[in-house]
């Protein structure tokens, strides 16, 4: 940028409007609001908020390697400190589980980045341009929904592909398994959909509380705190009838290959982990048109 | 037109709008005057739907804002300028607005070098100087080519030249037809544009009249004497209901609702001497401080007693 001294730029256009040549007026409905408009919009927001771009990559790039040096340690290529030499942690894991246990880092960051996609425009202010663009305003929800779930959806099932294929190419033959296993190929596209909607989770949550700090703070309670505290102050039944229901649980009944009796089945594990996010999207919908912005 | 009908707002104990009735007319320059916390900025954001009114309610052109098909067409808003992602740049910022109802990039580049941030353009908005984030909410205003627009404080934060620039803006989009509704606390920064006002205070309608009526009623009124015997005079004339101000001097009284002509005759048919008869023209800041002097929430005591020099608004 050439232009640094505010007077150079400073100085408005002497030509006003009243003498700008006559361009052909549109008309309302040649300019009418539209969720496709609206998608186009948030997609224009969010590619140019470059922390945001630079968070995605990250998320993608921390999934990969956090699943390659995983896999490096249960191959015994990297020694620990762990209880048993030579097989490091993971020995005893699911080579599938190991490619992908970047998935535990990398929900917060997209969970983040979810929250500040609509927590930030109450920060500062923009939600108010927003919604007098789009007065109804929840075509603006959706489409947020839509960019951030489509975008991460390709990113993260890249990189949960990526992750897994690196994985399984460190752990070697005789660890490793195949896409082609029963179950696989379900738990890392499973992997890559579940960030996906942790991204959608964190847009509802910051749609509902508006509040940057808050809503980070019950999205990073609800996947990491909430599922062990329920292990530590609950009635063991109840324990066992309630955390399968938690949207990090449900998550894992769909992103593992080996299931647990502690979990649900994947399919309705998926289910449960939607039901979570159309509820929570639910609510954000009935706040945003409730409330004064 | 903007139709403003029985509106009200409160928000929590507090009365923000109180049963408020005025319409905008086409086509001129309104001012939307009113002492800080009169309850102007609330009232511009239930005309474009950010909030919702208690009671009452608003049209534009004859709808509510939210079921225009282009809202942002119909109405376009100045209302915060700060109100940017500080990361995205100007013309992202506008892009991204405008993309909600079509507008093109030529139009965000034609509405940029309009507020002549065309320089700008490129750099991010948090880095803006608070005059350069005005002109940007003035571009957002004018993006999608409304015929109605907004202006909250437009000037707040400009520079002497800024300022002129948005007076001359504001002349020209009424001279172009279009509905222009501009607030402020202070009536000098409106005195050469507005030819309409609506005034408020805590909320309520005080008036809504023509400018001209504001400064022609003020103006006949006002006559300053200067005389040994001005406690004499002041008696006097006070006595018949007029309205005698005395100030900081001892010999120098303010009447108020008397033509000079009449103030000389009675001092002369007394037998009082006069050093100085003058009629004034009362500003119309006063005027308007005259108006609004009961609705103001939290008043300033004076500090001393000021002489009042007057000058007629510019």
């Amino acid at each position: 940028m050439a232009v640094t001294s505010e007077s150079s730029i400073g100085t408005p256009n002497p030509r006003h409007a009243a003498e700008d040549p006559p361009r052909p007026s549109a008309t309302s409905s040649q300019l009418a609001v539209t969720q496709r408009r609206v998608i186009g919009s948030e997609w224009i927001k969010f590619r140019s908020v470059r922390s945001w771009t630079i968070m995605s990559a990250v998320a993608a790039l921390l999934m990969i390697a956090f699943g390659a040096l995983a896999a490096s340690v249960a191959s015994g290529a990297v020694p620990t400190s762990g209880p048993r030499p030579g097989g490091g942690p993971f020995a005893a894991t699911d080579p599938t589980a190991i490619s992908l246990s970047g998935t535990t880092l990398t929900q917060l960051i997209v969970g983040v980045l979810g929250v500040l996609f609509i927590s930030n425009e109450y920060a500062n202010g923009m939600i108010r341009a927003t919604f007098a663009a789009v007065p109804r305003r929840l075509p603006v929800l959706w489409a947020k929904v839509i960019v951030l779930a489509g975008s991460l959806m390709v990113l993260m099932v890249v990189a949960g592909l990526a992750s897994f294929l690196l994985g399984q190419l460190i752990l070697g033959d005789g660890k490793n398994t195949t896409l082609g296993a029963d179950g696989v190929l379900r738990a890392v596209l499973g992997s890559g959909l579940y960030l996906a909607g942790i991204g959608v989770l964190g847009v509802a949550v910051g749609a509902l509380l508006r509040n940057t700090a808050g809503a980070i703070s019950v999205v990073v309670a609800t996947l990491l705190i909430v599922p062990g505290l329920a292990r530590l102050v609950l009635p063991e039944d109840w324990n066992t009838t309630i955390t399968p229901y938690l949207p990090s649980s449900a998550g894992s009944a769909f992103t593992s290959v080996t299931g647990s009796d502690t979990l649900l089945g994947p399919a309705a594990g998926a289910a449960v982990f939607v039901g979570w996010l159309v509820v929570l999207l639910a609510g954000a919908a009935i706040m945003i048109r409730r409330r004064d912005a | 037109m903007i139709v403003i009908d029985h509106l009200s707002k409160r928000y929590g104990e507090q009365i923000a709008v109180d049963d408020l009735t005025f319409t905008v007319k086409p086509g001129v320059v309104t001012g939307f005057l009113g002492p800080n916390g009169a309850g102007k900025s609330t009232t511009m954001r239930m005309i474009i739907g950010l909030d919702r009114p208690d009671s009452g309610q608003v049209t534009v052109d004859g709808r509510r804002y939210a079921e225009h098909l282009a809202p942002i067409h119909e109405v376009g808003a100045l209302l915060e300028a700060k109100a940017v992602h500080p990361a995205r740049s100007a013309r992202n910022h506008l892009r991204a607005i405008g993309a909600t109802t079509g507008v093109t990039a030529k139009r965000v580049d034609e509405v940029l070098d309009l507020v002549g941030l065309t320089g700008a353009a490129g750099r991010r908005a948090g880095d803006f100087s608070l005059g350069m984030s005005q002109r940007l909410g003035i571009a957002g205003a004018l993006l999608a080519d409304p015929q109605i627009l907004l202006f909250d404080e437009p000037v707040n934060g400009l520079d002497p030249e800024g300022i002129l620039w948005v007076r001359g803006l504001l002349g020209d989009l009424a001279a172009q037809g279009r509905t222009v509704f501009v607030s402020s606390h202070l009536i000098t920064e409106l005195g050469a544009v507005a030819e309409q006002l609506v005034i408020i205070g805590r909320g309520r309608l005080i008036a809504e009249i023509p400018m001209s009526e504001l400064g022609a009623g003020a103006a006949q009124r006002a006559v300053h004497v200067r005389s040994p015997q001005a406690e004499q005079l002041a008696a006097l004339i006070g006595a018949e209901g007029v309205s005698v101000r005395t100030g900081a001097d001892r010999d120098v009284i303010e009447i108020t609702g008397l033509d000079s002509e009449v103030v000389g005759r009675r001092a002369a048919e007394a037998g009082i001497v006069l050093y100085e008869l003058t009629p004034r023209t009362v500003s119309l800041e006063q005027a308007f401080m005259d108006l609004t002097r009961d609705a103001v929430d939290y008043p300033a005591h004076p500090a001393a007693p000021t002489s009042r020099t007057d000058r007629s608004a510019a």
